[in-house]
């Protein structure tokens, strides 16, 4: 890949370094590197456990790192000066177990941050949300409730429901692994279609298809630190480290 | 000597309990407790609730201070027969120059007995929020209040829902205490035309009022707890 060094735009969207996490005497992150290219879909592989999770947390610091330093757009996250509030509309999550708010409408689902966040005119962004439904394909769901949905269909509001703050960036934790077989192709096809429209994305996921076929980068993480990163065609078929031959090996059969 | 003697015990039952000329005597009476009962009721209700609600969210919103005299006024509340409250602060409180009306007595304790409870039940839905749903809430920007009252909240109330209820009611019956200060609620009125006249039937017309004005609470809170789910079947 070659750097364009005249470009005005930084070359990393998100720039994470030695980030570090404890929780009690574990030590969840070692010293992380994540480094995300605008525009670029990063794939986050490794066993449970190694810190998947924790990192994508504290990237929008929903998890306190102990230390390093993340940089999203030229914004230090880690400052005490940062309005991790106004930051924290700019990076999207999607979670494993989609964490919709049960007692609220689909369309309240999506309008609520526009409305107390954005400062948005409820008719805005009822508007808005309208458009983020047709994008996820589930124009007709504004008044359901979650508990009305399926998974996949859940699943992708909670992506219509990130998306309508106009990230620059999402983080997707395991967004598909909580989801019968026949509902994940439904989700996937909406991170594809995302990712064809140019969104940064960081996704924890072990669907190897679909990451060779849409991830620019996969990061295998094990113990707490990077072991292996590269493209997908180089660390799925041919990783380097023997501890990523070991997963692999795991999670194919 | 008196007419009962000569009466079989089905009729000195009915006389006792079902006498109609003593039910026409007092009737009018113990229907105005009922009144009171409803009132008072009322008001207990809306003060234990929302002061309860407002104590969970006061916890939730944290500092340690507070907490602890959350806490401790809770566990007390909890703990103190209502009884003993109302005794406290009718005969008790005028030897330090506090004077409160009956009414009052009983509407303050009751109230504080269900704030008690009420702050545990919404402190309970409040730590049983799934914490996915602070996660989510944060992570688009919402501040930490905004999270509480938006998202955690809302859940919290209907999560407590059915045990509140049933708590408010049981309290509120305890209305029936009042008669121990000279409330005028439905017992009290009951037990004095008792004395006036010798006779149970006013005990039996309150018991009746009594039915009468929590069952339709009992199945308003039935409807609620069914009206309190969303989109699920």
């Amino acid at each position: 890949m070659s750097s364009a060094a005249a470009a005005p735009v930084p070359r990393y969207l998100l720039e994470a370094r030695g980030v570090r996490k404890s929780f009690g005497t574990t030590e969840v992150l070692k010293s992380v590197d994540l480094l995300v290219e605008p525009g670029k879909l990063v794939f986050l592989i490794g066993p449970s456990g190694s810190g998947k999770s924790t990192l994508l947390r504290c990237c929008n610091r929903l998890e306190e790192p102990d230390g390093g330093s993340i940089i999203m757009d030229n914004v230090d996250l880690l400052s005490p000066r940062t309005d991790i509030n106004a930051a924290r509309r700019q990076i999207g999550m999607v979670f494993q177990s989609f964490n919709l708010y049960p007692h609220l409408t689909v369309q309240k689902n999506i309008t609520l941050a526009l409305r107390k966040v954005v400062g948005m005119s409820t008719a805005d962004a009822n508007a808005r949300a309208a458009e983020m439904l047709a994008l996820v394909g589930l124009p007709d769901k504004a008044a359901s409730y979650p508990a009305q949905l399926s998974g996949g269909q859940q699943q992708r509001i909670g992506i219509a429901r990130s998306l309508a703050l106009n990230p620059k960036i999402i983080l997707m934790d395991e967004p598909t692994s909580a989801l019968d077989p026949e509902l994940v192709g439904s989700v996937l096809a909406v991170v594809k279609d995302l990712r064809d429209r140019g969104i940064t994305m960081v996704i924890a996921s072990h669907e190897m298809n679909f990451a060779r076929e849409a991830a620019d980068k996969v990061v295998f993480l094990d113990g707490g630190l990077v072991i292996e990163h590269g493209s997908a065609e180089n660390i799925f078929l041919r990783p380097q480290e023997e501890r990523t031959r070991r997963f692999l090996a795991q999670i194919r059969h | 000597m008196t007419a009962a003697d000569a009466m079989s015990n089905w009729d000195r039952f009915v006389f006792t309990f079902f006498n109609a000329d003593i039910a026409m005597k007092y009737g009018w009476e113990i229907l105005q407790g009922a009144g009171i009962t409803i009132l008072a009721g009322l008001a207990v209700v809306i003060t234990g609730i929302s002061a309860g609600f407002g104590l969970a969210a006061l916890r939730a919103i944290g500092g340690k201070p507070v907490n602890f005299f959350i806490i401790v006024f809770v566990d007390i509340f909890r703990s103190l027969p209502p009884l003993a409250i109302i005794l406290v602060l009718f005969f008790g409180f005028p030897n330090i120059g506090i004077v409160l009306p009956s009414l009052i007595v009983l509407w303050m304790s009751l109230s504080a007995v269900l704030a008690a409870f009420a702050e545990e039940i919404f402190w309970a839905g409040i730590t049983s929020v799934p914490k996915g749903q602070w996660l989510a809430a944060r992570s688009t920007g919402l501040t930490f209040a905004q999270t509480l009252r938006y998202v955690i909240l809302p859940q919290a109330v209907r999560l407590g829902i059915p045990p509140l209820t049933n708590r408010a009611i049981s309290i509120t019956k305890n209305l029936a205490l009042g008669s121990a200060i000279g409330v005028n609620e439905i017992l009290g009125r009951a037990n004095s035309a008792l004395s006036m006249s010798a006779n149970a039937t006013p005990l039996t017309m309150g018991a009746l009022l009594y039915v009468l004005v929590f069952i339709p609470l009992v199945i308003a809170s039935r409807t609620l707890e069914r009206n309190y789910r969303w989109g699920e079947h």
